[in-house]
């Protein structure tokens, strides 16, 4: 049976190249990059190669790269750790509805904790108005954190104005970069980003890595004490093989970059035209263009997601119905309610994430299986079958049509 | 080459690395996606958890992954802290804790603890006696290494937890760091509550590590996010550093069990070595008993640590002064300032830390080595 892996947004799998590299930090260039013989040295070294090779793909420099041991690691330091550093100059921080869990649990947390939060609604495609933006700033709002690209739905957020804005009222930005860090363009400046978090996995490097960029000269109180590594902002021995794998594959993004984008585009369009002519009753989540390249998430109408997923999988096909964390979770997904989706369409959702090992044939493969799946379990289905089509009510709550 | 730092971190063995290499390539899902690659993942997770908890003769639900020691550390203590202050504000440490420990207790003292850091004798070792009289009502954590990184020192850990057992609403944490699969554990038996371990320390990779979190307790979460690990740890798990750490488990026990006697056997046969080649050297911290047999940390009075570190890295010999945490640093070792040891003596300590692959050859050569490069130094000066 062909195996078809299109959840690259859940994870992605090691490159060889990275493989090969980390598994000789494991044996041979072993150190405790803080030991100051060979081993040690050695080790530092590829620490701060990996430090140079990710700051250059963002345009940020060498000592503003903070390793963590992942995403959701960084979105909670850099959180927590801005707003606790200057909880003096105010309590307010401006979010969005469509964060990762990691953003969003962090600032639920920082409400118990005397902070208050504003949580932006976006629009049908899953994106946030400026103006409300501009209106919700106050006085005392010390942190904006926005996501780059949506998880879920794959909408690029427009980061370079909301830094603009960030900038003029002289308020930080936190940027979740965890979706777009390697696969679009980033630049620090010129988006007036003084946060940003990315993760190793979701680039073809190892788990249990990721770093937080952060601006020179912002105060920021660690959520780990211990040693002094990485300049006390987070201690514990760091994990070198992740480290020096993350920055090959930051590296080897960064020169793929261009050509990536171009061919997941094309592959993407091919997969979001495909589903939506041979599937009836299917719809686009998000923007048909602003939208992270191979990132494709569609409701399919009286399909239940959970199903749908299981019969994919039995015919070699890994996708998602929503983001990985939450694919435990019965409750639709809160970025789909946010873009005023109902339940009903949001529970019939599909997220298929193309990566570096995704080929024209894969589409094809998905094309072919896809349509006969949703056909089959909609034949099974009490609800598609309890009225004709053509007298079926529209979901008056959802705003989105095909 | 010979490699005597141990203790800083260990070179991953490898059957783990071919574990490692096979998850990286073969089983790379989230095991939060209900894909086939997830369920993979997942299952793997499962089975490592398992394991470890079978080391540790514990149930599998009470262990939860973190990115290693230094988490796992402030995850136990100030997690306790905040999710129980409505009990009290006190906690008990020692002044010799690991940095991870002692930091986060700083931290809490920021927040309105009240911490009491107990005072070691000469060789490093808390007096439980101690514990008992600084127990007062509003106590709710004591955090207790069972082995000192530095010296060495296995701390009386039952007897601490024997005391604490009466009190039912104190927890029992234990940095075990550099104690697990080197000698014995007893979770059950000493009442201890919560554990951290670090993979990289026992031949498994960095940028992993586990707590122990006996059934019933809940800690305050250090890191929020998708809810994984029961909503005590978010991220996406660290699956191919999990399954080697359970290998590295496995391979450690079996090691433990053949090699622990021969270990201590070997630590005593390189202090007699020192001794009757080195007249001045001085062993830091117990000699014999309670002690790792992997660590032992010495002293040439009149000669710097750094320098000796040096010196014998040029023969080829790695070995660290004080901790490789705070190698960096122009000042003493909180431990040995703990211990009460003189200036010279302080100033003098290197740490030489053993695996279970080290051989009384690899000792007579350091000996040898050290006994060389000793008589050099102190021609020189």
């Amino acid at each position: 049976m062909r195996r078809v892996y299109m959840d690259h947004s859940a994870t992605t799998p090691v490159r060889s190249e990275v493989a090969q590299l980390v598994t000789g930090y494991f044996t041979e260039t072993f150190g405790n990059a803080s030991s100051v013989h060979a081993y040690g040295r050695e080790a530092r070294k590829g620490v701060e190669n990996a430090r140079e090779q990710i700051a250059s793909l963002i345009k940020a420099k060498p000592e503003e790269i903070f390793f963590t041991s992942g995403g959701t690691e960084a979105d909670n330091m850099a959180i927590i750790g801005t707003v606790m550093a200057n909880r003096d100059k105010g309590k307010h921080i401006i979010t969005t509805q469509i964060e990762h869990h990691a953003v969003l649990d962090t600032c639920k947390y920082l409400e118990g904790q005397g902070f208050e939060v504003t949580y932006l609604p976006v629009d049908d495609y899953a994106n946030i108005d400026i103006g409300q933006l501009k209106a919700a700033i106050r006085e005392d709002t010390i942190l904006i954190s926005i996501m780059h690209v949506n998880n879920e739905v794959g909408t690029i957020l427009p980061i370079k104005e909301i830094g603009q804005i960030a900038k003029e009222k002289n308020i930080f930005l936190h940027v979740d970069a965890v979706q777009s860090f390697g696969k679009i363009p980033i630049d620090v400046n010129e988006m007036n980003i003084d946060l940003l978090s990315a993760s190793g996995h979701k680039i073809y490097a190892p788990k249990g890595i990721g770093c937080l960029y952060l601006r020179k000269g912002i105060k920021l109180s660690p959520l780990f004490f211990g040693g002094s590594q990485e300049r006390k902002r987070r201690p514990g021995t760091e994990n070198v093989p992740g480290i020096v794998g993350f920055g090959l594959s930051a590296e080897l993004a960064g020169k793929e970059m261009e050509v990536e984008i171009i061919r997941l585009t094309g592959l993407r369009d091919k997969l979001i035209n495909g589903i939506l002519e041979k599937i009836p009753e299917s719809q686009l989540n998000g923007n048909r263009t602003n939208r992270l390249p191979g990132h494709v998430n569609v409701s399919l109408r009286y399909i239940e997601g959970e199903s749908l997923l299981l019969m994919l999988d039995m015919k070699g096909i890994a996708a998602s119905s929503g983001s990985a964390c939450t694919s435990g979770s019965l409750d639709p997904s809160h970025v789909l309610m946010a873009m005023g989706i109902c339940h009903e369409v949001a529970h019939g959702s599909l997220r298929l994430t193309l990566g570096k090992i995704s080929t024209e044939e894969d589409i094809n493969y998905v094309l072919e299986v896809l349509p006969e799946i949703v056909e089959k379990l909609r034949s099974m289905s009490p609800l598609f079958n309890s009225m004709e089509i053509d007298n079926r009510e529209e979901c008056s709550t959802c705003t989105l049509t095909k | 080459m010979l490699y005597l730092d141990n203790s800083a971190t260990t070179a991953v063995h490898p059957e783990v690395v071919k574990v490692m290499q096979d998850v990286l390539e073969k089983h790379f899902g989230n095991p939060s996606s209900l894909h086939k690659k997830g369920i993979e993942a997942e299952k793997i997770l499962q089975i490592s958890k398992n394991f470890i908890a079978q080391t540790l003769q514990v149930k599998p639900q009470e262990i939860v992954f973190t990115s290693g020691g230094t988490e796992g550390d402030n995850l136990a203590v100030k997690g306790i802290a905040l999710q129980y202050q409505n009990r009290g504000r006190h906690i008990i440490t020692s002044q010799v804790e690991h940095p991870a420990v002692r930091e986060s207790c700083r931290q809490l003292e920021n927040l309105g603890f009240e911490i009491t850091y107990l005072a070691v004798d000469k060789i490093g070792c808390v007096d439980p006696e101690l514990v008992k009289s600084s127990l007062r009502k509003d106590t709710i954590l004591v955090s207790i290494m069972q082995v000192n990184n530095e010296v060495g020192a296995i701390q009386p850990i039952q007897a601490i937890g024997e005391l604490i057992k009466k009190h039912t609403k104190i927890f029992f944490h234990v940095d075990g760091v550099q104690g697990y699969a080197k000698i014995p554990v007893q979770l059950k038996l000493w009442g201890v509550d919560l554990f951290t371990i670090s993979a990289h320390k026992i031949h498994g990779p960095k940028g992993v590590g586990a707590l122990y979190i006996r059934d019933g307790i809940k800690l305050f979460p250090q890191i929020t996010g998708g809810g994984q690990e029961g909503g005590i740890r978010s991220g996406t798990e660290n699956v191919p550093g999990i399954a080697g750490f359970a290998k590295a488990c496995q391979i450690a026990r079996e090691i433990f069990v053949t090699k622990s006697k021969e270990m201590s056997k070997l630590r005593k046969a390189c202090i007699v070595l020192l001794e009757e080649s080195i007249p001045a050297i001085v062993v830091n911290g117990p000699k014999d008993e309670e002690v790792s047999p992997y660590i032992i940390n010495l002293s040439i009075p009149g000669l710097r640590g750094e320098v000796l570190v040096h010196a014998l890295e040029k023969e080829n010999i790695f070995v660290s002064t004080g901790s490789a945490c705070s190698s960096k640093k122009d000042i003493t070792s909180p431990v040995l300032d703990a211990m009460g040891l003189a200036q010279d003596i302080k100033l003098g300590s290197i740490r030489v830390s053993f695996s279970y692959e080290t051989t009384l050859e690899d000792i007579e050569v350091f000996v040898n080595k050290l006994t060389q490069v000793v008589e050099q130094l102190l021609r020189k000066n």
